[in-house]
């Protein structure tokens, strides 16, 4: 069964890439075998399914008129010049890279997408090479079960709505969005877009998505020509640091602190002074109770309290 | 049924185009190249012998060399000059090659940065108006200093062994090793430099922003043959069975450690809380991890860790007291 459809599908589409005008719908039920011995109907409803089957591999069958004495007749062809892989030369050096994308993807359908693609290339005369030992191997995981259905919306600008839940809420809340894009960033996927509640971009991480993701049709919103993701996606992640802190640091610990100081000073022979900015009061305590009796919060006062509080709080102590 | 049509339809559309010049060719090798198996390629060679042009009249029907395929395990294809080029690129597959090239770039060194620019650019102009969904996916890694870059490719490079001043957030420690680069890669957003330790004598990872010196030295590298590039596709840092196993309780403020740290159970308790379980291996590193969640997270098992949580915070407290 297979392989007698296989065999229809490819002389269907060479028939009409070798046509230099349309070919009528009658002309093709003789020229190609796999259409003799049905009846009206069945030829009608198998032709139907066939283009159908190649468009979805993205054969660009086109319909049209044959000349002006036979309108009502519709021709079908597909032009070489849509149907072919254009000519691409790569330097052996871009071959190897290009060999190297075909790690990538470590989700099952965009690998397959990338191991197609590579198949094209290859077939155009390319000389990919993927087996190299490379020392480069960049890794793209898309475990969030949101990743598919936004993907999807993005690339076919389809509306969205999910519940989401934002880290430390009670409830998911139902969010309705226009998404432009999806970015890996720090290691997560976002979708970001316009939030059509707030009015405004908004970025949402795909892992705290519950539950399906709803889309709406095809083409339902526009999104802007310009946007840059990546510069969007940095305006709206936590901001830049504001406040200064004093932190009094071990000798011998907190090498983190001491990257991202804007001032060392040696208090003694075991203690170093550290200027450290920082952007929240809240997440940069929780970051200097992790160094325990290493690190003490000097000043402003409402860290050095957040940290004492923290600290109260473990040890089970009223602070 | 359909979709096998479909699938044997869209690689016989790549095979001939692929076939032209490689006269001859093996079926094995073409069964690599096309990551099928062999009596794959041999079922698609038997459907293509009966395609042609339309009409199908002898002579003009692709020709298949069926002696050769059967006897030595060959590929002879003539007869095809109307399918010479392979079909275009997809959206789909434009948009993950695109992306995975991005990703790439992202990762690469200075050196390799450049090949990939232009095997990108290349590669959109030929997607043509498949290229354009690509602009609506990004990938960003976070940048590391450029000299621990350099020294990092250069070591890989030219092969040579490396001495690694390396901080350990779970211990908060500076540590001093020589290593044998293996390979990079990249995931989860971070640069990791998988490498032979010759003081622990393993193969490890160092995330390239916790280095705070890289010097390439002049030994060449000697990792053991066959240490290292295991596949990493389930995470780079596999738990083992004998790891410790620590069960926590967690708050609304920590529950995020449950979709950061790779656990291995969670319930949802009463009044909002989780609890988890996760192995871990170095029980300092999770000291500090409860420490930082400020109260919470509370360690079920084991006692020890919980204690010494507790005794860890009473002690850093004496320095506010007055």
């Amino acid at each position: 069964m297979t392989a007698r459809k296989s065999e229809r599908l490819m002389n269907l589409t060479i028939c009409l890439l070798v046509a230099r005008h349309y070919v009528p719908k009658q002309r093709i039920r003789q020229a190609v075998e796999g259409y003799h011995d049905l009846t009206d109907e069945a030829f009608d409803r198998m032709f139907d399914r066939d283009k159908e089957e190649l468009r979805a591999l993205g054969v660009p069958i086109e319909v049209g008129t044959l000349t002006k004495a036979f309108e009502d007749e519709p021709g079908y062809r597909i032009r070489r010049d849509l149907f072919e892989l254009p000519e691409i030369e790569l330097a052996p050096d871009e071959a190897a890279v290009v060999g190297l994308a075909a790690r990538v993807w470590q989700d099952a359908s965009l690998a397959s997408a990338t191991t197609q693609g590579l198949r094209k290339l290859r077939a155009g005369g390319v000389p990919v090479d993927e087996s190299a030992l490379t020392v480069l191997e960049p890794r793209l995981a898309t475990d969030e079960p949101a990743f598919e259905p936004m993907f999807d919306a993005v690339t076919a600008h389809r509306t969205v709505s999910f519940d989401y839940r934002r880290l430390g809420a009670d409830e998911a809340a139902r969010r309705r969005l226009e998404p432009w894009g999806i970015v890996s960033w720090h290691g997560h996927w976002y979708t970001v877009g316009l939030d059509q509640d707030r009015e405004a971009p908004r970025m949402f991480r795909l892992s705290r998505i519950a539950g399906e993701v709803s889309s709406g049709e095809p083409g339902s919103f526009e999104p802007p020509h310009d946007v840059d993701l990546r510069t969007l996606a940095s305006s709206l992640a936590p901001p830049q640091p504001k406040s200064s802190a004093t932190v009094r640091v071990r000798a011998t610990a907190g090498d983190p602190l001491r990257r991202r100081a804007t001032a060392i000073t040696s208090v003694d022979d075991n203690w170093t002074e550290l200027q450290v900015p920082y952007s929240d009061v809240s997440s940069f305590a929780d970051e200097l109770v992790s160094f325990g009796a290493d690190v003490v919060a000097e000043s402003p006062g409402e860290l050095r309290e957040a940290v004492m509080s923290r600290l109260s709080a473990v040890a089970g102590v009223s602070g | 049924m359909t979709a096998n049509a479909q699938t044997q339809v869209e690689r016989m559309l790549a095979l001939v185009p692929y076939l032209r010049g490689r006269e001859g060719i093996s079926v094995d090798d073409v069964a690599r190249d096309f990551k099928v198996p062999p009596g794959q390629i041999v079922k698609d060679l038997n459907v293509l012998w009966f395609c042609g042009l339309p009409d199908a009249m002898p002579g003009d029907m692709i020709d298949v060399d069926m002696d050769a395929l059967e006897g030595e395990g060959v590929v002879r294809l003539s007869n095809a000059e109307f399918l010479s080029r392979p079909l275009r690129l997809a959206p789909h597959e434009a948009l993950a090659m695109i992306v995975a090239l991005r990703a790439l770039r992202e990762a690469a060194g200075e050196h390799e940065r450049e090949a990939v620019d232009r095997a990108l650019a290349k590669l959109e102009s030929a997607a043509g108006e498949a290229a354009a969904a690509a602009t609506a996916v990004d990938v960003h890694v976070d940048p590391v200093d450029s000299e621990i870059r350099a020294a990092v490719d250069a070591a890989l490079h030219g092969n040579r062994r490396m001495h690694l001043r390396y901080y350990v957030p779970g211990r908060d420690e500076i540590t001093e090793r020589d290593v044998d680069p293996i390979r990079l890669i990249v995931a989860e957003g971070q640069v990791y430099l998988e490498a032979w330790c010759t003081r622990v004598q393993e193969v490890r990872f160092f995330r390239l922003d916790r280095m705070t010196a890289a010097e390439v030295l002049e030994q060449s590298a000697q990792p053991p043959p066959g240490a290292g590039r295991a596949d990493v596709s389930g995470g780079l840092f596999q738990a083992a069975e004998d790891d410790l196993l620590a069960v926590l309780e967690l708050d609304r403020s920590a529950r995020w450690m449950a979709e950061y740290y790779p656990i291995e159970t969670s319930t949802e308790l009463s009044d909002g809380r989780l609890q988890i379980a996760l192995r871990v291996r170095d029980e300092e590193w999770l000291i500090r991890l409860v420490l930082r969640v400020g109260g919470g997270a509370a360690v079920v098992e084991p006692q020890e860790v919980a204690a010494a949580v507790r005794e860890r915070a009473c002690e850093a407290l004496e320095a506010y007291a007055d």
